[in-house]
């Protein structure tokens, strides 16, 4: 690490919205050196994380890679085995779930069998002793913002999945939380739905300004909906960047395995200097050269992962001036509709292959490139990134 | 490929029902009988019901039995059901598997060695006998089968559904009798009810353990019978038969009609909107 390509905003970010890059910028949620023992598994493992007032966080990583565990210590089901947890300042160690100001969409969405969607969504409120003309408003403001108006009298076994969902994230909204957890909460939905209900989660949280904590294990989901991503794997965090840092610029083979497709491609570094590194690949021989500066040195083994889209394909020979070329033999076409992924080998082995997509701009037109073509894969000097670990 | 019943079937269905219900049918045709005699038919009659009217010693024994079902059912109700969320709550703590072999264990001990070990202790603890002791008699071999059918019901039960309404404020007590006991209701109820129907129907327990006056039913009637059967018993026993089936059929039906309404919503929640 150390040499990610120091750009600031890599893509899209909601304006004059980054308190992660003022490290005076006081944090809502923090997570202390936390860890969290389950007999010898260990699911969080000595974790601090800072999480900021306004923010839409996504909490990103595999089955069992500690995610649930560490949102589920912030609402309280789980205790810390070690470490500190605050939420606005308060050190939450000794709070029970039903004093925290959190409130937690489930995955499931565990709706109340036996009450209808109003006394679902008013549960919460009752809790708190809140006047029955309050109550009555604030639910109805819920069933507003959530499209449920006339399901109101339904038990939850009356309505479809989508609409269950919107039931969870009404009742779980109505106390108007500090911080909203959501535990997987698109997972049983399909995937037009999924894909629109996100567009409302963003919307949602914009308009209430609230603080919302998600846990998922689709990359799309929080690329799509959070403000800044953190990878996990085993209990640790691999990286904390929004969405366009960790796709440009992963700081690890497995965060650019885990986001999107990539080429990641094993070669020695050859020469560094200020302009940049210049590097040789360790399958077809080819030469890297990179604007990006690395901390190794010369005879060290990196990787230098390139997303597929960033591979360019010429068939016959590429112009002049074009560095950092390949040659290879197309291997597989996938079709994929709106674009087109090329397999082209380079090596002896069957695995040897640098990936390559292209956007099918145009309709009905043969395809210029079919297999057992020669061809040559090329990209520019800043397409990459070079990773150590 | 299903074309009615096969000749085997037909025969082993008659075959069956007949000998489980035979015995039944018989007494219950035996209670409307004019004549005095048990097995001669003289006519058809009610008086051996009206008779029952006039019989305070039975009545007196139907009184204490209902009396026993209902409190014993009760109190076993509720420790059956705390067993139960123990053992499907608790996760793995050391001694789990015995302390659940010990629960379930009176479900298959010979009555005969429960009856007398309870009339043992409460000989030990100079008890007097009766009502009260019968009663708890009752409730340590229902409370078993009550944990057994509320277990069922809690094992398909979905935990985050009461961490959802911790999380919404409402502390773990309230959550149990808000949120945990109106979905395991059914499951209580059913417990409720195969713990009274147990009581009412024990024989064996509460003659070891009964003392005089708490005379229950089929202790009264197993009394009488072994002086000579006279159709008032038969009379007594219809009604008791009629008693239970009404009830289990009615819980049955309100259980299918429940289910089918519940279908035909799902069926309609999903067709209207995916």
């Amino acid at each position: 690490m150390g040499a990610v390509l120091a750009k600031k905003s890599i893509g899209p970010v909601r304006r004059e919205f980054v308190p992660w890059e003022d490290p005076d910028h006081p944090p809502f949620i923090e997570f202390r050196n936390v860890t969290k023992k389950f007999g010898d598994f260990t699911a969080v493992n000595n974790l601090s994380l800072k999480i900021y007032e306004r923010e839409f966080f996504a909490l990103l990583g595999g089955s069992g890679c500690g995610k649930t565990t560490l949102m589920r210590m912030l609402a309280g089901f789980e205790t810390p085995t070690t470490g500190q947890i605050f939420l606005d300042g308060q050190d939450l160690a000794g709070i029970p779930p039903f004093r925290r100001p959190s409130n937690m969409m489930f995955q499931s969405y565990a709706l109340f069998p036996h009450m209808n969607v109003e006394k679902n969504i008013a549960f919460g409120l009752k809790q708190d002793n809140m006047p029955a003309g309050e109550i009555e408003a604030r639910v109805q403001e819920m069933l507003r913002l959530t499209k449920l108006e006339q399901f109101a009298k339904r038990k939850p076994h009356q309505l479809s999945g989508g609409q269950r969902q919107r039931v969870a994230l009404a009742r779980s909204l109505a106390k108007r939380p500090k911080v909203l957890l959501l535990d997987e909460p698109l997972g049983a939905l399909d995937r037009k739905l999924r894909e629109e209900t996100q567009f409302e989660l963003m919307a949602l949280q914009e308009d209430l300004k609230m603080t919302f904590l998600i846990v998922t294990h689709d990359q799309e989901e929080a690329m799509t909906v959070a403000d800044r991503i953190a990878v996990m794997d085993k209990g640790e965090l691999v990286q904390v960047a929004t969405p366009g840092e960790i796709y440009e610029t992963p700081n690890s083979r497995f965060v650019a395995d885990f986001i999107g497709d990539v080429n990641l491609i094993e070669a020695k570094v050859m020469e560094t200097s200020e302009a940049g590194t210049r590097l040789k690949a360790g399958i077809g021989g080819y030469d890297i050269d990179t604007a990006q500066t690395t901390d190794a040195s010369a005879g060290d083994t990196v990787w230098y992962a390139i997303r597929p889209e960033k591979v360019r394909i010429h068939l016959g020979e590429p112009g002049e001036g074009t560095v950092n070329q390949a040659g290879g033999l197309v291997w597989d076409i996938a079709y994929l509709g709106d674009m087109s992924v090329i397999h082209a080998k380079i090596g002896e082995g069957d695995h040897d292959v640098l990936k390559a997509t292209f956007a099918n701009v145009s309709r009905m037109v043969e395809q210029p490139i079919t297999w057992d073509d020669k061809v040559v894969l090329s990209f520019d000097r800043d397409a990459g990134v070079i990773l150590r670990r | 490929m299903t074309r009615g019943p096969t000749w085997f079937n037909l025969t082993s269905l008659v075959l069956g029902f007949s000998f489980l219900y035979l015995p039944i049918v018989l007494l219950v045709i035996y209670s409307f009988n004019e004549s005095r005699l048990v097995t001669v038919w003289g006519g058809f009659s009610t008086k051996w019901y009206a008779a029952l009217l006039e019989n305070d010693q039975l009545l007196d024994a139907a009184w204490v039995t209902l009396r026993v079902a209902f409190v014993s059912a009760s109190v076993a109700t509720v420790l059956g059901t705390m067993a139960a969320l123990v053992l499907v709550r608790s996760g793995r703590f050391r001694g789990r598997s015995l302390f659940s072999g010990m629960i379930f264990a009176p479900l298959v001990m010979p009555e005969v060695i429960l009856g007398l070990s309870l009339l043992l202790l409460f000989v030990a603890m100079d008890q007097a006998r009766g009502f009260w002791t019968v009663m708890i008699a009752h409730t340590t071999f229902a409370m078993c089968y009550v944990a057994v059918v509320v277990q069922s019901r809690l094992v398909g039960f979905d935990k985050s559904v009461e961490e959802a309404a911790e999380d919404l404020g409402c502390p773990p007590v309230k959550t149990f009798f808000l949120i945990t006991l109106p979905i395991i209701l059914p499951g209580v109820i059913a417990g409720w009810m195969l713990a009274f129907t147990l009581s009412l129907d024990d024989l064996v327990i509460a003659s070891f353990t009964t003392g005089p006056g708490a005379t229950t039913l089929p202790m009264k009637i197993y009394s009488q019978v072994r002086l000579g059967v006279t159709p008032e018993i038969n009379a007594v026993c219809t009604i008791l038969v009629a008693f239970v089936t009404v009830g289990v059929i009615a819980a049955s039906i309100v259980s299918k009609r429940q289910q089918v309404q519940r279908e035909r919503d799902e069926r309609a929640a999903f067709g209207a909107e995916g």
